[in-house]
């Protein structure tokens, strides 16, 4: 199973101090997240895609190249990429550059986008965000799958002839991750490629997530990639951790009132039990996380929400420290013991080129 | 014998509320001609100044909370609905219509909704028409034709309750037992998952 953290790139103000750090400030903290993320044994680290105040991520791909150059094992991943204002055909060369640059470390999220002012700055409608979703990633799977393209759809000017380059690292795309909080039809689009599915999971009730993944494990049997047990889930997760629970409220419960997301509504107490946010010990943080097993069976990929809300870099870098320390080594082995033989790990650009081999010899000569 | 669920939304914030006693009335008045007509009926309230809070945090979270998501099931698996308002600054209070801003806009598709409203001047009686039942009629549920407007002096007759008042009860109540009565039971809450359709058609753009 795979560990990771991922940041929705928000420039918040920190409600403690009324100190807003700039985009400059924001952009640094992000590469010295990610760096630590793989000093302290996570294993993924994602980034949000935004193209307005107060977010600071806009551009993934050079963000993600500059933190893959200065590490090494670090899986790289979005959270998410808009597939619906993006043009594909950028997506496709994009992300196969990231590839080719990062040695395969790379994965990507699928996602529509949380506001809808996006789309016409990008010339889109967002009454077209669904269908926008399911052509341009059509697309984009045939630029990636085809070397050579002819295409003509709805929302994009045809191709005649087109290939998109650089190829995929050894002929195999990035992994694709479809993120959704509330709409069936991305968990359908997910199972029908069986692509991985990643409920954000940290807004809504636990009953929510649970729902929307039993759908999407019993459409990816349908489809044909395996059994309802073998999809690929990720989860997302928001936690704050010290020794003492007792400090642990004391120190996030203003960030948490004052949220862009779901401040100055519910209480810490409520919010933590109406959905997976955990505010307490190393310790209360694994047995949660344990237990999202329970409703979404064994899954694959698991990202904790940390820098948001205006914390700043030392405590986020705190944080790190606690969840390599204490909470990831001991899920890790939770996690592996539960996860009976037939149910896959993560794909990893390794797994998924050997897949491709076998796959390949399989074919008679 | 078929057994309706009957739902009353009050939103009336004193104790006593004349919100509150309005809804009463209309119930009892509904479960009477509902027995007549042959049927049962299981009553269940829905009082939403217990619910203040959560509709609030409904607003910034955008879900509900366990309490509040009780009270959603119920009104929109009921089948029929008693719907009252105090009237604050002309209209429907803030709390009634955050309620029915946090339901989903199709759950109360084809339900039986009676409408009531209270006030201190009968110069908002008109607020039945003006303003609930173009809210109803959005959410294409099916309000009676008789709304059931009470001022303060409308509690003042014979018996607490004015004579015409009690006229309009009846008349609305007896409207809501037909509506509920004519049509089948049983319905539930809409499910997000029954009707996806499957890839094969969305990439047809259906």
């Amino acid at each position: 199973m795979q560990f990771g953290v991922f940041s929705v790139s928000d420039i918040t103000t920190d409600p403690t101090n009324g100190r807003t750090p700039s985009e400059a400030e924001r952009v640094q903290a992000i590469v010295t997240i990610a760096k630590k993320a793989e000093e302290v044994g996570l294993d993924v680290f994602a980034l949000g895609e935004h193209h307005n105040p107060p977010f600071f991520s806009s551009s993934p791909t050079t963000t993600l190249a500059y933190i893959a150059a200065q590490t090494r094992t670090l899986q790289l991943s979005t959270a998410t990429t808009l597939i619906t204002t993006n043009d594909p055909v950028k997506i496709a060369e994009d992300y196969a550059m990231l590839q080719h640059l990062t040695g395969g470390r790379v994965d990507l999220m699928m996602g529509r986008g949380n506001t809808g002012p996006v789309y016409p700055w990008f010339g889109q409608d967002i009454r077209n965000g669904l269908p926008l979703a399911v052509e341009n990633y059509a697309l984009l799977r045939r630029l990636w799958d085809t070397d050579v393209v002819d295409w003509s759809g709805q929302y994009r000017t045809p191709l005649q002839g087109f290939t998109s380059t650089p190829r995929p690292l050894d002929g195999v795309p990035p992994f694709v991750w479809h993120g959704s909080i509330r709409s069936p039809q991305i968990a359908e689009q997910a199972a029908y490629y069986g692509d991985g599915f990643f409920s954000n999971h940290i807004f809504w009730p636990a009953e929510h997530t649970a729902r929307m993944v039993e759908f999407y494990r019993r459409r990816f049997e349908h489809h044909g990639h395996g059994a309802a047990d073998q999809a690929i889930v990720g989860l997302g997760g928001q936690v704050f951790m010290r020794k003492n629970s007792q400090d642990a409220i004391a120190e996030f419960r203003p960030y948490f009132d004052n949220a862009p997301v779901y401040g100055h509504g519910p209480s810490l107490e409520d919010f933590s039990r109406e959905t997976p946010l955990t505010v307490g010990s190393p310790q209360q943080v694994i047995e949660r996380t344990l237990g999202f097993r329970e409703y979404v069976g064994d899954y694959q990929r698991q990202l904790f929400l940390i820098d948001h809300a205006g914390l700043p870099l030392k405590t986020v870098l705190e944080q790190l420290d606690i969840l390599g320390e204490e909470v990831v080594p001991v899920l890790r082995r939770e996690f592996a013991a539960l996860k009976p033989a037939h149910v896959p790990d993560a794909p990893t650009h390794a797994s998924r080129v050997a897949a491709r081999r076998a796959s390949l010899e399989e074919v008679p000569a | 014998m078929t057994t309706r669920t009957l739902a009353v939304v009050s939103a009336g914030l004193s104790t006593p509320s004349s919100t509150r006693l309005l809804a009463d009335r209309l119930t009892a008045a509904t479960v009477a001609a509902l027995r007549e007509r042959g049927d049962d009926a299981t009553v269940e309230l829905v009082e939403l100044r217990a619910h203040a809070r959560d509709l609030a945090d409904n607003l910034v979270t955008g879900f509900a909370n366990e309490p509040l998501r009780a009270a959603i099931d119920t009104v929109t698996g009921a089948d029929g609905l008693i719907a009252v308002t105090p009237v604050f600054s002309a209209s429907y209070s803030g709390l009634f219509k955050t309620f029915f801003d946090v339901l989903d806009k199709d759950s109360l598709t084809g339900t039986p909704v009676l409408l009531g409203a209270t006030a201190g001047t009968a110069r908002h009686s008109l607020v039945i028409e003006h303003a609930m039942r173009p809210l109803f009629a959005y959410l294409r549920a099916i309000p009676a034709p008789t709304g059931v407007f009470a001022a303060s002096e409308d509690w003042a007759g014979a018996g607490g309750v004015d004579a015409e008042l009690a006229r309009r009860i009846e008349r609305a109540a007896g409207e809501l037992a037909d509506l509920v009565a004519g049509r089948p039971s049983t319905k539930r809450p809409a499910d997000p998952f029954a009707d996806v359709p499957s890839f094969e058609e969305l990439l047809r753009g259906a």
